[in-house]
């Protein structure tokens, strides 16, 4: 736990990102170059290499791409890569959702939870 | 540069243990090397190159190396997960076509079953960048490669019966194998009411987890020429590997789409040619999405493919992993990359075991995915020759 919140603070380029989740914001990384939103986001833009990327306030809307549920975990959660109307498809946790009923082109909702000491970004039914 | 007949696999051996309790990983590594130098009839002196992954103890192949006493003027250490050792064939049959080395050892050892690595982890020494945007929300290998399933469901009408058939098609195999973990046939049935394990993937949709290892010896045309075994040479092969492309996720195909092109354009084989394939089959998807990838079949339409007994050795069109591959055999250190070349060359020579022995098998195939299929992950493809 200690040493992955050091590794985190202790990149400056992922500053902003932390202090918009602790708001409850998803910041997403967009190019100006290349106009393109990635998402885990870099400093460089992995589309074309720029350096001249600005931060983008995710709208919080999402759609479940895919999913599945750790049946073998103590407490079975839910894993699922939800798209953004922005772009990127991103790795997310489901919550606050029936473990049975989770389907593919599912409408969730941005929410954040605090998950290793850092505020998550994680997704539910809309 | 082609590799296309400029190396030959002459040595191959599988470590027959399963549980390797109070037998060190470099140990295994050891034993492995004699094995497959005692198979290709070659000594600890001959070898000039050496080929490592992750799952070697120390840095790159320098600890081993030491260890095994090896002599060596050429190293490679490349590392793709599971898939490495495919990976490693190619680039010894490149590095002796360069003339950097003439007999290339390639071992793998890895005891995920009695202690040292997690089940299913790959040891990682730092943290990766993409972590702190993924370990919150516990990606493992299970339900990464379940999402997989999951958007192949969806898009193609994929079924978990038709999945089911790729573990039935497996421990058909492995009632043969002596050294298999798991060599009770299973039915359909079986398979799809087993315990779900992550939406859609059941049990006995995933592999086994042992412990063991292996080893291959790849040598030049001149070194194979006096030498006593069957003669496997290889024809083309391919590597390729993709990831999270910056959010642009797409879970319908892997990399050995482009992996397999390459291998194929290479080798100048069609897929037809293929007489048996060892496809890389850490859960019953991957068999699967590979089958499509490399083109054995069209994109969406592997369910049908492996349905009814298809992958079964003497019933269906193609045959795979005869040993009872990663579902049911052996899965040493979480890494099946090296016992799919093992299995393909044993078919190629005519020494897998006559129940499951391919008739006229001349050209074969090997191909595997390391990493997370669902994340990040290098693909590899190669395909072999009897001469």
């Amino acid at each position: 736990m200690a040493e992955q919140s050091e590794s985190t603070s202790a990149d400056v380029a992922l500053e902003p990102y932390w202090a918009a989740a602790r708001e409850g914001k998803l910041f997403l990384k967009h190019c100006r170059d290349c106009g393109k939103t990635h998402y885990y986001p870099r400093p460089i833009c992995p589309f074309c290499m720029s350096e001249n990327t600005k931060w983008l306030t995710a709208s919080g809307a999402g759609m479940i791409y895919s999913w599945s549920v750790e049946r073998r975990a103590a407490e079975p959660y839910a894993i699922a890569f939800v798209t953004l109307p922005e772009g990127p498809t991103i790795m997310t946790a489901l919550v606050d959702i029936d473990l049975d009923k989770i389907a593919i082109g599912q409408a969730v909702q941005l929410g954040f939870e605090t998950r290793d000491e850092q505020p998550v970004p994680v997704f539910r039914p809309a | 540069m082609s590799i296309k007949g400029k190396a030959y696999i002459a040595g191959v051996y599988e470590h027959p243990t399963r549980k390797a309790v109070g037998i060190p990983i470099a140990q295994i590594h050891a034993e492995v090397a004699k094995g497959a130098l005692e198979d290709a009839g070659l000594s600890l002196r001959d070898v000039d190159g050496y080929f490592c992954a992750g799952d070697a103890p120390g840095l790159g192949g320098l600890s081993l190396a030491d260890y095994l006493g090896l002599d060596v003027r050429h190293v490679d250490s490349t590392e793709t997960g599971g898939s490495s050792y495919i990976v490693h064939v190619n680039h010894a049959a490149q590095a002796i076509a360069a003339g950097k080395c003439k007999v290339a050892l390639i071992t793998l050892a890895g005891k995920p079953r009695s202690g040292g690595a997690q089940p299913g982890r790959a040891p990682m020494s730092t943290r990766p960048p993409d972590a702190p945007f993924e370990s919150p929300f516990h990606p493992s290998v299970l339900n990464v490669y379940a999402m997989c399933a999951q958007r192949h469901m969806y898009e193609y009408g994929t079924t978990s019966e038709q999945l089911a058939w790729i573990k039935v098609a497996a421990s058909e195999h492995a009632q043969h194998n002596p050294h298999a973990m798991l060599r009770k046939v299973v039915s359909v049935e079986d398979v799809v009411t087993s315990p779900l394990v992550a939406d859609p993937l059941h049990r006995l949709d995933c592999c086994i987890i042992s412990d063991g290892g292996g080893a291959l010896v790849v040598v030049a045309p001149e070194i194979a020429a006096q030498l006593k075994r069957p003669k496997v040479r290889i024809l083309g092969a391919g590597e390729a590997i993709k990831h999270m492309r910056g959010g642009e996720v797409d879970l319908t195909y892997s990399a050995g789409i482009w992996s397999a092109a390459k291998a194929f354009e290479e080798a100048s084989v069609d897929r037809q040619d293929i007489k048996y394939a060892s496809l890389y089959d850490s859960f019953t998807i991957t068999v699967l999405m590979q089958i499509e990838d490399i083109g054995f079949c069209e994109k969406g339409r592997g369910g049908a493919f492996v349905a009814e007994g298809n992958l079964i050795s003497g019933v269906g069109k193609l045959p795979f992993n005869t040993d009872g591959g990663g579902l049911c055999n052996n899965h040493p250190g979480n890494r099946g990359g090296m016992t799919k070349v093992i299995e393909a060359v044993r078919q190629l020579r005519g020494e897998a075991h006559p129940a499951v022995q391919v008739k006229n098998c001349d050209i074969a195939l090997a191909h595997g995915t390391g990493g997370l299929l669902g994340t990040r992950h290098g693909s590899a493809t190669l395909i072999m020759e009897r001469t």
